[in-house]
């Protein structure tokens, strides 16, 4: 039970980090109806900027609680200002230009300028990992139990409490910002039906840059939290992390905000559950497994539209 | 899917082009430049002894931003505006552009060839009379090429038939490439020096081309994205590996080993089939976007079992498989070898040029095989389901079995190429079968142009061959900052190419098309103006 009650924590905080970056693949996709297979990688950039902007303003766990409060906030602001600039270049450079090419097109250019960006970060920042001191440490411990050899304590840190509060407030204030404004209805009205939303005197194109720069700015928020509580980052972390909050986004039903966040939730749980009780060498053929069930068998998702084809 | 009307997506080429607009443009892209550049590239982490430091490289991102700009100014003075200036100089650089094309190419690439070849031949001429004898054939072609050309032209305004002569030569390329394919190895004779180097090239680029080629059915003529097509590449890999290492010797003996390829090729290719199937049944009902995530997702998944389960496939440290043989003759210097049979001294080239032969053969089959099944109903239902898969299926083709006889076509020429490249390593381990190679293959594809097995040929040649090239140019280490190696870059181009290639020339090089199957006149359609459901 209290093995459980630990996973269960983990999991919450894995999956956050995974609905967070999940929601910009179903907003992508519910308005332009593509993976922006860049995504992944965009998470990268946010991760590594983060790591890059903390070396520079050189704090340490030792600093005051406030110092690092504070470096915290500029830390997170420069990587959501540096990501969305990515993303919106991206749009603009690679996928703008394609609307109305052939089917494959849009989706071929994602995957060249996601080999872009983890090139250009790999030869710019060296191939290695780049680890770095734990900033906050600390925790609570919530159960004890004694077991054979000691005891068994249920902890949760710091860390993972920020994580999933500030998950949380990032989620509701990105709700309210999709249901009460104006721009959250231009961009509904544009998921909806993008020719009669640009008659109505939407500016779709607009639409669409801010929809890639919402997502980035979640994106990079996510990856300063994977830096922050694996304490590591590289070049190469967009790519299953990609996979794995695409996998949540079509879990939770693609176009859905809330579906991206569940879905993200559920596929944490999945791969900590799973590495916890079956092995740890199978989490991500777990994670894919998911994918492949879930498009075979429910391809709605959980709380999406079931998808007509028209002609 | 929704679809978005193509508003002001090309909105520059038509602004007016104003002072203000002009400078709010480009200090916009200034400062994104600069943005994007900024703590990627200005603050360079290095690790060492244990503390990282960073080192500051702000010269660069400078120069890159000024380059940037610089050719934005370029694009809009020049490309985007239509003064008289601007106007005169794009048709004075497009006439230029002609001129070369039509006159000059020939020769100089005719020279460049030569002397190449003069190096490998004749290496010990002096270099003043390779330069001369190059030179004076070149001009030589040059000087038939016009001759030609008039010829053509005059013939043109006589019997009112036009064919110029690069459709002349376009039509000609196939036989051309397969006659130097075949003679290539011939040069290993004059020149023992790189043979090997040469030759093992040769035979690296001949496997993508097969890739490409076998990953072309799916993604070219059906237009399945497939990500994972290394997995079965990977199959037919580990299929001869443990074929030949531990099944072979338990059922039919030891003695069977040197003949191990030959009967495990067409198994291996059985066996990826089969997976093709396998792995295609599941994703029929998808759409292109689903269905590549999907197949990404089955790639690394094969390769996880293959890192992860350690009994069958040895995990991360691969398995060591015997080489090729010569129909049972193994290439050593000891009796009973293939130099030993034939009474030759022995050579290592013998190895090299054999495996050439193999994956040219390989290939050759991959190519025809798959140019008259294009011929045939099921290729023609390929092309049909990429224009319109609703279409199809209303006009009652079965989608289910196109889709699948080319996921199991596709699959099976990667199942021969991963199977002859086991052979051709004597190693195998899941390293080899990574994701950044299925984009390798899907990037050989799409450079090629989607569908055209001729332009896949060519796309291998450069991709691959340049491979080699980033690691010999030295001018390039010049130009870049220091610590950097030229052949980091390549799949940075790589990537750079695949977005370039999606905006410019989307159907690829040879923008034009010529249908399998018309009615009455054969017309050819501008591959800039097919869009999805209006090819």
């Amino acid at each position: 039970m209290e093995y459980f009650l630990q996973q269960l924590i983990n999991g919450l905080t894995l999956g956050s980090i995974y609905g967070l970056i999940a929601i910009g693949y179903t907003m992508v996709y519910g308005i332009i109806g593509m993976i922006n297979f860049a995504h992944g990688d965009v998470f990268m950039v946010g991760s590594m900027v983060s790591f890059i902007v903390l070396l520079l303003l050189g704090v340490t766990g030792g600093s005051g609680a406030f110092m690092i409060i504070l470096s915290l906030a500029l830390v997170v602001v420069i990587a959501m200002l540096i990501a969305s600039v990515y993303n919106w270049t991206i749009e603009r450079v690679a996928y703008r230009p394609l609307r109305g090419s052939f089917r494959l097109a849009p989706l071929i250019s994602a995957i060249g300028m996601s080999i872009v960006l983890q090139e250009f970060v790999r030869i710019a920042q060296e191939g290695r990992p780049k680890p770095m001191q734990p900033l906050i440490g600390g925790g609570y411990e919530l159960m004890h139990r004694a077991v054979e050899n000691g005891e068994f304590i249920v902890k949760i840190s710091n860390m993972q409490i920020i994580i999933i509060i500030s998950t949380l407030v990032l989620m509701t204030a990105f709700t309210l910002l999709i249901t009460r404004t104006a721009l959250g209805r231009a961009q509904r009205a544009c998921e909806q039906d993008t020719k009669m939303a640009s008659l109505l005197g939407i500016n779709v194109d607009r639409t669409i840059s801010i929809t890639f720069i919402l997502g980035a700015c979640l994106a990079a928020f996510a990856g300063t939290m994977f830096l922050l509580y694996y304490n590591v980052t590289d070049f190469y972390i967009g790519f299953l992390a990609g996979i794995k909050a695409f996998t949540a986004a079509v879990l939770g039903g693609i176009g859905s905000l809330p579906g991206a966040m569940l879905g993200g939730l559920v596929i944490g749980m999945i791969e900590v559950m799973w590495s916890a009780y079956f092995s740890v060498e199978y989490k991500d053929v777990a994670a894919f497994t998911v994918l492949v069930m879930v498009l075979i068998f429910m391809p709605q998702g959980l709380l999406g539209k079931p998808e007509v084809e028209k002609v | 899917m929704s679809v978005v009307p193509k508003s002001n997506s090309n909105s520059e080429e038509t602004k007016k082009l104003t002072l203000e607009g002009l400078a709010k443009d480009l200090v916009g892209t200034a400062i994104l430049t600069f943005l994007i550049l900024t703590p990627i590239v200005a603050l360079r982490t290095q690790i060492g002894q244990g503390v990282i430091t960073i080192v500051q490289k702000w010269g660069l991102v400078f120069a890159l931003t000024a380059i940037v700009i610089g050719v934005r100014l370029f694009l809009h003075l020049i490309m985007w505006s239509d003064t008289p200036l601007s106007l005169a100089i794009r048709s004075f650089a497009k006439w230029i552009w002609q001129l070369f094309l039509k006159y000059l190419l020939l020769p100089i690439a005719t020279i460049m060839f030569c002397r190449i070849m003069l190096q490998f031949i004749w290496p010990e001429t002096q270099t003043i009379l390779r330069n001369f004898i190059s030179l004076f054939i070149g001009v030589m072609v040059g000087v038939a090429q016009y001759l030609y050309r008039e010829h053509l032209d005059h013939q043109a305004v006589t019997t009112g038939t036009s064919q110029s002569l690069g459709e002349k030569i376009s039509q000609n390329v196939a036989p051309l490439l397969l006659i130097f394919a075949l003679a290539f190895p011939l040069f290993t004779y004059f020149h023992p020096i790189w043979d090997k180097r040469v030759m093992d090239l040769a035979v690296y680029i001949l496997i993508y081309i097969m890739l490409g080629w076998g990953l072309n059915v799916v993604v070219g003529l059906a237009g399945l994205l497939d990500l994972g097509y290394v997995a079965f590449y990977a199959v037919g890999a580990y299929a001869y590996a443990l074929l030949s290492t531990v099944y072979f010797p338990q059922w039919l003996g030891t003695g069977i080993l040197p003949w191990a390829f030959y009967i495990s090729l067409p198994v291996a290719g059985l066996l990826a089939a089969t997976w093709g199937v396998i792995l295609g049944f599941p994703v029929l009902r998808l759409r292109g976007d689903y269905l590549a995530i999907v197949t990404l997702a089955f790639g690394e998944m094969i390769r996880l079992v293959l890192v992860n389960w350690f009994s069958f496939t040895n995990g991360p440290q691969g398995i060591l498989v015997p080489k090729i043989t010569f129909f049972g003759l193994p290439f050593k210097d000891a009796p009973g070898s293939f130099s030993d049979f034939f009474g030759m001294p022995f050579n290592r080239i013998h190895f090299y040029i054999f495996l050439y032969y193999v994956i040219l053969t390989l290939a050759l089959v991959t190519y025809f095989v798959t140019k008259r099944l294009r011929r045939l109903p099921i290729g023609r239902a390929w092309e049909a389901l990429r224009e319109d898969e609703i279409a199809c299926r209303s006009l009652g083709i079965n989608t289910t079995t196109t889709k699948l006889t080319a996921f199991a076509i596709g699959a099976m020429f990667g199942g021969f190429a991963g199977s002859f490249f086991a052979a051709r390593q004597g190693f195998v381990s899941p390293e080899s079968f990574v994701y950044i190679e299925s984009a390798l293959i899907l990037a050989i594809v799409v450079l090629g142009g989607l569908g055209s097995q001729i332009g896949i040929v060519f796309s291998a040649i450069v991709i691959m061959g340049s491979f080699e090239l980033f690691r010999e140019m030295d001018f390039m280490k010049a130009v870049l900052p220091s610590g950097t190696e030229p052949i980091q870059f390549r799949m940075l181009a790589v990537g750079l190419a695949m977005v370039l290639m999606m905006r410019f020339r989307p159907r690829g090089f040879v923008t034009k098309r010529e249908p399998t199957v018309y009615l009455k006149e054969k017309k050819s359609v501008s591959g800039d103006l097919v869009a999805e459901g209006h090819g």
